[in-house]
């Protein structure tokens, strides 16, 4: 399975996102420079963390006009995985690929910490790996990571059993303390904390690993299948 | 000031105007000589800044020679942006502390921000990818409002860049003090990797090469910084204000990731930040290193603004901006890369052989002036230096013993004090992971990264206790010294070099140079003993506000290299059952304690003792027992002695200890007295490690019930307490004091 993982000007967390995949998963990937036209050619594509344009405007607000997030839009609605974690997150709200918004940490500060999730839902493409209701530890570093929608929208979510992971402690505020959410299809997924950062055992866990196995086993399934 | 109300050459020597530029009277008859004229209004500017006290260190000059900078691996001592040293596999670490008090005083936000973009600057135009960021952070006693502000707009500033660029902010030191009250101290220390090949220097050689600009547009802003920062704070420094420059993180991480793809070019001869002095350091620095000239025109500098003067060009210190030298005719490569990462570059000059800064603008030239007498020639001053008084008396004193008739109350208290509680509320807001290295958090001894794909690691540390410094300065030097190295090896680290930010008052009052002169005795000595050169540094003086001087604070960062992450070693008790060991035995040592600043609200008397050589034969043996595999964690002993260090070893671990304490218990676990450590160690390691480090003694276990229970040796119980209760009052005090109402 081959990844694309999306570089804008400002991501910082693309090196680790690039390392997760080809040490912590080994599968081939590519780092695809904001520039791009397509990322046709890849199978699962990877928005990365850090300060895209600066997180000037708005955090996402500028990336979602970027060259490659049309091929992006393109490939998520035929049914690609596609991951944002923190600023890719950021940008996949923006672009409208997913529901709602984020908002300051209820504290007004950058937070840094290793956070307690629970597996609200394990039955999506990028969660198989895990039992339902498991508790990981996957570290968050944000200062907009509190999530907002409106209480339709939650509803939605709720109904489609959309919120993948939640704060076991509600530390920045977020509506029912949603830490990821898929789309209705369950192809595009975004979430706060970082799973690049827990892929190994050094770094105080491995926790994250699985969201990328499971990406992995969730295509290795329907590439079966259609070929 | 536009180029038309400029005051004429003959006005600037006439109206002395070089004297509100820092330039005193016997400096401008040098300058005079140096030309053979007078110099006019851009003239005087080039060389009011390079000869300030922060370009020029010409107070300082003659005490920094004496500092070792050699050793088998230092491939880069002081001279260059940072010092370099061989880790081995081809790989080298690059790092260098640099301070950014004056604008943080008056603009605690920017100033602390941009101290982050300065250092980084430094390490990646060495060709280096930074790694790692610390800092080293003083502020007066969190209780006043403004100490409160400072203390947060620092903290913010240091996340708000350090976060948006991308390196992690892997730890530091943070204390309070009232001495630092108007004059805080924001240090901050850049790590990088290199690979031997790739390293850079800043020189412009080769006549006819040209001289490309890169990065963001000059600005009107940071004029006169490196001016400002040679000066003491006062009232009027609030009017500065535009001294301070603005950081602009996303612009940096373009140039950060561009500088690491130019030094890769065949074509590139040679890059220079432009900190502090801007054009005119990194101009006039490379080509007097390569002892060649440069010629610019600065029609072709890229303005942030319209109608610029050539001084406020040549002064200005606009963030996020680089300047590089190229072979001619090879400027395309250069300018590509540049264009690929959104970066202006401009080609403003070229280098000339004769050694001289040559300046055009609109049509005329509007500078010649020697490199050299810039970049080298500022005049040395061997300030008057006079022992103080009080410190002879401080001398005769006997020693002051603390009171304590609750010794958990007193641990309490101390675990309490801001400087020791935890620091958690300030490295929460810093992004320590972010490129996945970080393998020990910061709030251990040491922050320790691995080397991807290699099976090693580095272990840093930053490190500075003034208070005794303020007692005795060459002691308290030798201690700085002795503790950064302890925090080394703890983490299983051994110390490779340090760089230093030394901050002082005015040097030109003799008791102040004194203190630097004494205190950079004591560091040398120590240096040369614990084998620990000085790779680079920054001196910042003149830290003084109307209440005086600052403590003598020289700010270490250290670097250390731990041959294999199986020796990783952190400060918290590992499982029930492992052996506590408590290294070296404890004396009278109150002076300049926290249990003395927390009792009487001041300090006094001596120093705690050192002895270089006991200090280290116990770090060689404590390092050879990690290396060996016999211990399970290792914390030393520093501020607050030995109860707090047992606390700590307990915290985030839900295990407590029992420990026998001998000898005088108040001097045992409340002095500050220096080389002394808590180890554990797994019961089958007892006989090995004991004949390994021969200066350890049993004192009892970790326990699987949390409570801290120590007692005498007759069995008489000292202190029981619950380690959570502990702990809680340890990272409750800080969150606490900011959010309490003055």
């Amino acid at each position: 399975m081959k990844f694309a993982v999306i570089v804008f000007p400002g991501s910082n967390c693309d090196d680790d996102m690039y390392y997760a995949i080809q040490e912590g998963l080994g599968e081939p990937v590519d780092k695809v420079w904001y520039t791009e036209e397509s990322v046709a050619d890849y199978d699962g594509i990877l928005l990365p963390g850090g300060f895209s344009y600066g997180d000037y405007l708005r955090s996402g607000a500028i990336a979602r006009f970027a060259p490659v997030m049309a091929s992006v839009v393109e490939q998520a609605e035929k049914g690609k995985p596609v991951l944002g974690v923190c600023n890719g997150f950021q940008v996949l709200l923006e672009a409208g690929l997913l529901p709602g918004a984020m908002q300051r940490n209820r504290s007004l500060k950058f937070i840094c910490r290793p956070a307690r999730l629970v597996v609200a839902n394990h039955e999506t493409g990028f969660t198989s790996e895990y039992a339902g209701g498991e508790r990981i530890t996957i570290p968050v570093a944000h200062g907009e990571g509190n999530y907002y929608c409106d209480d339709e929208t939650l509803r939605d979510l709720q109904a489609n059993n959309q919120i993948v992971f939640t704060y076991e402690d509600n530390f920045n505020g977020s509506k029912e303390a949603i830490a990821g959410i898929v789309n209705k299809q369950g192809n595009v997924m975004g979430m706060m904390p970082h799973p690049e950062r827990a892929t190994d055992q050094i770094l105080g866990s491995d926790d994250g690993l699985k969201i990328f196995q499971s990406i992995l086993k969730q295509w290795r399934k329907s590439h079966v299948l259609t070929t | 000031m536009s180029l038309l109300l400029e005051p004429s050459a003959e006005q600037i020597e006439q109206e002395k105007i070089y004297q509100e530029m820092g330039v005193k009277d016997e400096e401008f008859e040098m300058i005079k000589k140096i030309l053979g004229r007078l110099p006019n209004y851009t003239e005087i500017g080039l060389f009011s800044v390079m000869w300030s006290e922060h370009c020029s260190y010409k107070h300082s000059k003659a005490q920094l020679k004496k500092f070792p900078t050699e050793g088998e691996r230092v491939l880069q001592g002081p001279g260059e942006g940072a010092g370099i040293i061989d880790i081995g596999d081809e790989q080298a670490v690059v790092f260098k502390m640099e301070s950014h008090n004056h604008p943080s005083a008056i603009e605690p936000y920017q100033g602390a921000a941009t101290g982050v973009g300065g250092i980084l600057r430094d390490v990646f135009s060495m060709g280096a990818r930074p790694v790692a960021i610390m800092n080293s952070l003083r502020f007066g006693e969190l209780v006043k409002p403004r100490v409160k502000y400072l203390f947060e707009e620092v903290v913010a500033g240091i996340a708000g860049y350090g976060n948006c660029i991308g390196v992690p902010t892997v730890g530091g030191e943070v204390q309070f003090d009232p001495s630092y009250e108007g004059n805080p101290l924001v240090n901050a220390m850049c790590v990088g990797l290199i690979d031997h090949k790739d390293i850079q220097k800043g020189i412009a050689s080769g006549a006819g090469n040209t001289v490309i600009y890169v990065g963001a547009s000059t600005g009107k802003d940071g004029i006169h910084g490196a001016t400002f920062a040679s000066e003491e704070i006062s009232d009027e420094s609030e009017s500065k204000r535009p001294s301070v420059q603005v950081g602009d993180p996303f612009m940096e991480k373009l140039l950060l990731e561009a500088c690491l793809e130019l030094v890769k070019c065949e074509s590139l001869v040679g890059i220079q930040d432009m900190g502090a002095a801007g054009l005119t350091s990194s101009s006039a620095e490379m080509a007097s290193k390569a002892g060649s000239g440069i010629e610019m025109n600065l029609d072709t500098v890229p303005q942030r603004e319209l109608n610029m003067s050539p001084y406020e060009m040549m002064l200005s210190e606009s963030q996020e901006r680089m300047l590089l030298v190229v072979k001619q005719g090879e400027e395309k490569e250069i300018h590509d890369i540049c264009s690929h990462w959104g970066l202006h570059s401009a080609e403003i000059g070229r280098v000339i052989d004769e050694q001289r800064l040559v300046l055009w603008h609109d049509g005329g030239k509007v500078a010649d002036v020697p490199v050299d007498a810039l970049a080298e020639d500022a005049p040395v001053y061997y300030p008057e230096s006079r022992e103080p008084e009080a410190f002879r008396k401080r001398q005769q004193q006997k020693a002051w013993r603390p009171d304590v008739s609750d010794a958990k109350e007193t641990l309490t208290d101390l675990l309490k004090q801001p400087t020791i509680a935890s620091k958690e509320w300030v490295y929460d807001q810093y992004d320590y992971m972010v490129r996945t290295n970080t393998a020990v958090l910061p709030g251990s001894d040491a922050a320790v990264l691995r080397v991807r794909g290699k099976d090693k690691a580095l272990a840093m540390t930053t490190d500075c206790n003034a208070r005794y410094l303020g007692l005795d300065p060459e002691q308290g030097g030798k201690i700085v010294i002795a503790e950064a190295s302890r925090n080394i090896i703890c983490s299983g680290g051994l110390p490779l070099g340090l760089t230093d930010c030394l901050n002082y008052g005015n040097p030109e009052k003799p008791e102040i140079y004194w203190q630097f002169e004494k205190s950079i005795d004591g560091m040398t000595e120590a240096c040369k003993t614990l084998e620990t050169p000085v790779i680079g540094g920054n001196v910042s003086l003149y830290n003084e506000t109307q209440n005086g001087a600052i403590y003598p604070t020289p700010v270490v960062g250290m670097v250390g290299l731990i041959k294999e992450l199986a020796h990783i070693t952190t400060q918290e008790f590992k499982q029930p059952g492992d052996a506590v060991y408590i290294i070296g035995e404890a004396g009278e040592d109150f002076g300049g304690s926290e249990i003395q600043e927390m009792q009487t609200g001041s300090i006094d008397g001596r120093a705690p003792n050192l002895d270089l050589d006991t200090e280290y034969r116990r770090q060689r043996d404590v390092l050879k027992a990690i290396q060996e595999g016999m211990v399970q964690s290792a914390h030393d002993v520093s501020e607050g002695g030995l109860a707090v260090a047992i606390a700590e070893s307990t915290f985030g671990t839900g295990l407590g200890a029992e420990a026998v304490i001998a000898g005088d218990v108040i001097d045992e676990l409340f002095a500050e007295t220096q080389s002394r450590y808590v180890i554990s160690v797994t019961p089958e390691n007892r006989k090995a490690f004991e004949q390994t480090v021969p200066d350890a003694r049993y004192a009892g276990r970790v326990t699987e019930e949390a409570t801290l229970h120590l007692l005498k040796e007759s069995g008489e119980t000292i202190l029981q307490a619950s380690a959570k209760e502990l702990e809680n009052a340890w990272k409750g005090a800080i969150p606490c004091l900011v959010k309490s109402k003055a």
